[in-house]
């Protein structure tokens, strides 16, 4: 087994709020992220691919394909975008990193039918980062 | 389950030296590490937290509580001193970066489970760069850190 990663980046802004909790609770859970306004990250996405090498090719899978799904399914839709408003799955899901590397997963892991996905691994900044193996 | 890392950094200074071995054998196991005078290191810590999103959040664990466990336990601990000297812990103990992330390990696992964040979250991992070049994790007792 070997595992390809491949790096992406894109910008976007978002709010931490929560409409369940009043104003004074969702200042004191999420702090300045709750900022009316919102606020923006550059963010750094890594993705796993898990498979065997082609003995003909020599590659675990086209990086093109990858590269292709990456740009089609998550940075069309993210980059350059105020994740509240304008990625429908955060209209009613709090855009946290872990919720979009959660998002980031589901829409990849459809579309990835060349190869198996192993890891999702998102940076909001270069000292903080989540992973998730789909489980 | 997600897993989430916070990065941090911390300076300090050390010195590799058994007191079992003779001078002979400690300049000869750790060089230029066995050097009396000590030398240092920019450390940089990873700490993994893993757990569920909390539906309510969005989150999996409070940066802030975990900010102020590390800052508590780690980094007002370690920042800024001589670890044989200075530590209670590398009194009796080498403090190879080794002995140093088994060490940051067992002083947060307790604290970051004692602070109640829902869905379960837990300490997964601590990884400690001694260099660019060098860096060790540990993930409890045989535990094996989630593949990276």
């Amino acid at each position: 087994m070997i595992y390809l990663t491949r790096r992406a980046e894109f910008s976007a802004s978002h709010v931490y709020h929560n409409p369940d909790l009043s104003p004074e609770e969702n200042r004191r859970v999420f702090g300045k992220c709750n900022n009316p306004h919102g606020h923006g990250h550059n963010y750094t996405v890594e993705v796993t691919v898990a498979g065997e090498v082609n003995p003909t090719t020599g590659m675990v899978l086209d990086l093109k394909d990858l590269k292709k799904v990456l740009e089609s399914e998550v940075l069309q839709l993210m980059d350059h975008r105020f994740l509240n408003k304008e990625v429908p799955a955060f209209a009613t899901k709090i855009p946290t990193t872990e919720n979009i590397a959660l998002e980031i997963w589901k829409l990849l892991a459809s579309k990835l039918d060349f190869a198996r996905l192993h890891r999702i691994r998102l940076y909001e900044t270069p000292d903080l980062y989540v992973d998730y193996y789909g489980d | 389950m997600i897993y989430l890392t916070r990065r941090y950094r911390f300076a300090a200074s050390h010195r590799l030296h058994s007191d079992a071995l003779s001078a002979e054998e400690n300049a000869r196991v750790y060089g230029k590490c066995n050097n009396p005078y000590g030398h240092g290191h920019n450390y940089v810590l990873e700490v993994t937290v893993a757990g569920e999103v909390d539906p309510a959040t969005g989150m999996v664990y409070d940066l802030g509580a975990l900010d102020q466990t590390v800052e508590l336990e780690v980094l007002e601990r370690f920042d800024h001193i001589h670890l044989n000297l200075d530590a209670e812990r590398f009194r009796t103990q080498v403090p190879t970066t080794e002995n140093l992330c088994i060490e940051i390990y067992s002083l947060l696992r307790p604290k970051l489970e004692a602070d109640g964040q829902p869905g379960s979250a837990r300490l997964a991992s601590v990884r400690l760069e001694e260099t660019n070049s060098n860096f060790f994790e540990y993930a409890g007792g045989s535990e094996t850190p989630k593949a990276r």
